[in-house]
């Protein structure tokens, strides 16, 4: 069933009992006053009464919790409102009756007693009502012991309607204990008050006109009740014997007493309650204020309105020095010209404690703005607004009184700061990681075209077999090789390092790129080949790059090697006839250490002839200064141990077990610098067809 | 990590380098070599007894002030070196256009040289 199904039905089947509850009451008295037996059972009119309190507790239960907002003092609306409505009817029915006089109608006894029944349906009525919002209000904010309590307060209570209803007499006395024992359990009930806190100043005031007018309620139906009801009228239904109603009369009563007093009591001490409540909002407001398509302008904004009203400044100002020169402010109650003069002053007479840390912030300052003409601050308290260890601004509170700030409120504003920093880091970190991801993708694309640069397939001859690898320690690196094919016999080979790593060497690997594709064509000696390139480079490197290279130039016709070295590694050498391994020692420079034409004069033509199996090895420094942990360098040895070792392979698994070796040393695979290494191994020539 | 002192020995400037010369620690040196030779001192000894790893960034520095050396006629020279420091000044060639002496001795004397 549906709730407001329930809501409805419970009011029918209430409205239902009490009728009958009416009609077998006066029927029971016509019949007792005129000595007849009714067949009436005496106890079906409290019975019936029992049944119409049940159901419209009952409906009252279902009423209330289906408010959604706690809005208290519309609940205590809603039952004065119910209130007054039940005492309206309840004094019609007064006049009415003064209004018969002494008439023989005045005192039909089936009219008082009908009377009475109204008036004891509406007190019913108003009284579960008031408890059913007592409920809500005592519930506010429960705990489980608490709930435990008041399952127990409610359950004696329903039970008490049972007991009205026993078929054998208990002595007057039980009931009177039973009144007791809930009256105890309503006092103890009564101490949550929970929801006082919750109000605001105006709504405590409210809720102290509503609750002394439901007292009200109560006091004149208690009397209407209790008071002037001859007993020997109404023979059914003494209030006394009900210890419902009676205990639910106290109870509503004492509650409501407690209510108004606590409430009263609380009424000095709200404004800094709702104060308090206020400074949690606005640190909630503060942390959540900026997202990254806001400004960090309202996280300044918030600060200066959470400040002013933290400490209940009469102006404040928020400074905020820009790039340009000029400065942002954020105002309130006080112009420019007024913020110049104050700031002008402190710095003319050199007064501390106001914008520099580390001092005292309680320092009396009501002698120095006396002297400010026109205005009429006596206290000032000043904040550096730092984010990440910069000072990005002040904030000023003034105040109008002398020492208006004493140590708490100063510790307030400084978390109101520390928050509003952390929101603008926040914000400034996150459109910092914006920026880097799009960094990253733009050294993406680097990546991607850089290695485009390398070539996939390097120019080989009938005479011998290559393989290449590189390894960059950043997204884009410096080394580079590269082969072009002069003529049918002539291949020429290149390995260079641009000094230094990542996007520089990168741009300047680009540019050694396009020396070598243009000077290539030029079939010239490995020696003017480098003369010329030096003389390129060097119009383009900055002052503190270079660029060391070896060029091949690898004769098919006369079994040569021609090379000339720029400050690179010296080339490892494998001699198939003597099985011996050696560095090339020959003199050279790198390229763009000396710009001028002296150059030439430390470059030397060197010549290689080569034989079948015989191995020549080219790396960048990436390899052989490669550090183990111990900080020991891989080295030249170690390297000629391991080409020698693997001699035999081809080129692509020398280069393997080279790299691998190289790894097992470093026991890493993140090198700290680019790496590359050709293997060139020399074969038999094929047979001519 | 590097540290570098500058001490003055009757007309000699002396910049003594201790540690590794990496990217960053270069710029060290550099500031330190360009106080040197725009202090208008004649002599100028770097030595290097306690560098223990130069970087390409590093050899960039050295290699900088070749030509400012050569055109204030500053005589500047580098001693001390570890042979593997060395070699790597000679693989890149820097020791053909700078003046290296294995010792202070050596590298005095050769600054007094008139």
């Amino acid at each position: 069933m549906s709730q407001k199904v329930i809501i409805r039905l419970s009011a029918g089947f209430a409205f239902i009992c009490w009728l009958l509850y009416l009609f077998t009451d006066l029927f029971l008295l016509f019949s007792q006053s005129n000595d007849i037996n009714s067949g009436i059972h005496e106890a079906i009119p409290t019975l019936m009464l029992n049944l119409f309190i049940a159901s419209l507790y009952i409906y009252y239960r279902y009423k209330v919790n289906r408010v959604e907002s706690v809005n208290f003092t519309d609940l205590l609306w809603n039952i004065f409102v119910t209130g007054l409505l039940a005492t309206l009817v309840s004094l019609l029915l007064r006049i009415f009756v003064a209004a018969l006089g002494s008439t023989t109608l005045a005192q039909n006894i089936f009219l008082i007693d009908t009377f009475y029944i109204i008036n004891l349906g509406l007190v019913s009525i108003f009284l579960v009502a008031v408890f059913a919002v007592w409920k809500r209000l005592i519930l506010y904010q429960k705990s489980k012991f608490l709930l435990k309590i008041w399952t127990t307060f409610e359950y004696t209570l329903m039970l008490s309607l049972v007991y009205n209803i026993l078929p054998f007499k208990l002595p007057e006395t039980y009931s009177l204990y039973y009144v007791i024992l809930l009256v105890l359990m309503g006092l103890f009930l009564s101490v949550n008050m929970r929801w006082v806190a919750y109000l605001n100043f105006k709504q405590k005031w409210k809720s102290i006109l509503l609750i002394l007018l439901i007292l009200l309620y109560l006091g004149y139906f208690g009397n209407t009740l209790f008071g002037n009801i001859d007993p020997e009228i109404t023979i059914t239904n003494t209030i006394w014997g009900n210890v419902f109603l009676v205990a639910l009369i106290a109870f509503t009563f004492l509650y409501a007493l407690f209510s108004l007093l606590v409430i009263l009591f609380n009424l000095p001490t709200s404004s800094v309650f709702e104060q308090k409540l206020e400074e949690v909002l606005n640190f909630q407001r503060l942390s959540q204020s900026i997202q990254p398509d806001q400004s960090e302008g309202q996280v300044y904004q918030i600060l200066l309105d959470s400040a002013v009203s933290a400490v209940m400044a009469d102006a404040a100002w928020i400074e905020l020095p820009r790039e340009d020169g000029s400065t942002e402010y954020f105002q309130h109650q006080i112009n420019d010209k007024e913020i110049n003069q104050i700031k002008t002053y402190i710095d003319k007479n050199n007064i501390t404690g106001v914008f520099d840390n580390n001092t005292d912030k309680s320092l009396k300052m009501e002698k120095h703005l006396a002297k400010l003409k026109g205005q009429g601050f006596k206290s000032i308290l000043g904040f550096d607004i730092t984010v990440q260890d910069k000072k990005i601004g002040t904030l000023a509170l003034l105040k109008e009184v002398a020492d208006g700030f004493d140590k708490e409120t100063t510790n307030i504003i400084k978390t109101f700061v520390s928050q509003a920093e952390v929101s603008v880091e926040n914000y400034r970190l996150l459109n910092q990681a914006i920026v880097n991801e799009r960094y990253k993708e733009e050294l993406k694309i680097a990546q991607k075209v850089q290695s485009s640069l390398l070539p996939d397939q390097l120019d080989a001859n009938t005479d011998f077999d290559i393989s290449a690898f590189s390894i960059a320690a950043d997204e884009v690196g410096g080394d580079y090789y590269d082969s072009f094919r002069i003529n049918k016999d002539k291949v020429i080979l290149i390995i260079g390092d641009v000094s230094g790593k990542g996007t520089s060497a990168a741009f300047h690997m680009s540019q050694m790129k396009g020396v070598f594709q243009s000077l290539a064509q030029l079939d010239l000696t490995s020696k003017d080949f480098l003369a010329k390139a030096n003389t390129a480079i060097s119009n383009c490197l900055e002052k503190t790059s270079f660029i060391t290279t070896t060029v091949f130039i690898i004769d098919q016709s006369t079994k040569t090697i021609e090379f000339s070295r720029a400050g690179h590694c010296p080339t490892l050498y494998y001699d198939s006839q003597e099985k011996t391994t050696t560095y090339f020692t020959n003199q050279g420079l790198g390229l763009g250490i000396l710009r001028s034409d002296d150059f030439h004069q430390y470059i030397e033509i060197n010549k290689q002839s080569y034989l079948p199996n015989d191995v020549m090895v080219l790396y960048t420094d990436g390899i052989t200064e490669a550090q183990n942990r111990k900080g020991d360098e891989y080295g030249y040895d170690r390297l000629r141990d391991t080409i020698k070792a693997h001699i035999n392979e081809t080129p692509k698994t020398i280069q393997k077990r080279l790299i691998e070796d190289l790894y097992s040393f470093t026991g890493t695979e993140f090198i700290d610098d680019d790496y590359t290494t050709l293997i060139l191994k020399f074969k038999e020539e094929p047979e001519s067809i | 990590m590097i540290d570098i002192k500058t001490i003055k020995e009757d007309d000699i400037l002396i910049l003594n380098v201790v540690g590794d010369v990496d990217a960053s620690s270069s710029i060290e040196l550099d500031t330190a070599l360009k106080a040197a030779i725009e202090s208008k001192e004649g002599k100028i000894l770097v030595d290097c007894a306690n560098l223990n790893y130069i970087s390409s960034a590093g050899l960039g520095v050295f290699m900088s002030y070749i030509q400012d050396i050569k055109a204030n006629n500053i005589k500047l020279v580098i001693c001390g070196l570890s042979e593997k420091v060395y070699n790597v000044f000679e693989i890149l060639g820097l020791h053909q256009l700078l003046t290296i002496k294995s010792t202070t001795v050596d590298a005095k004397a050769y600054l007094n040289e008139v």
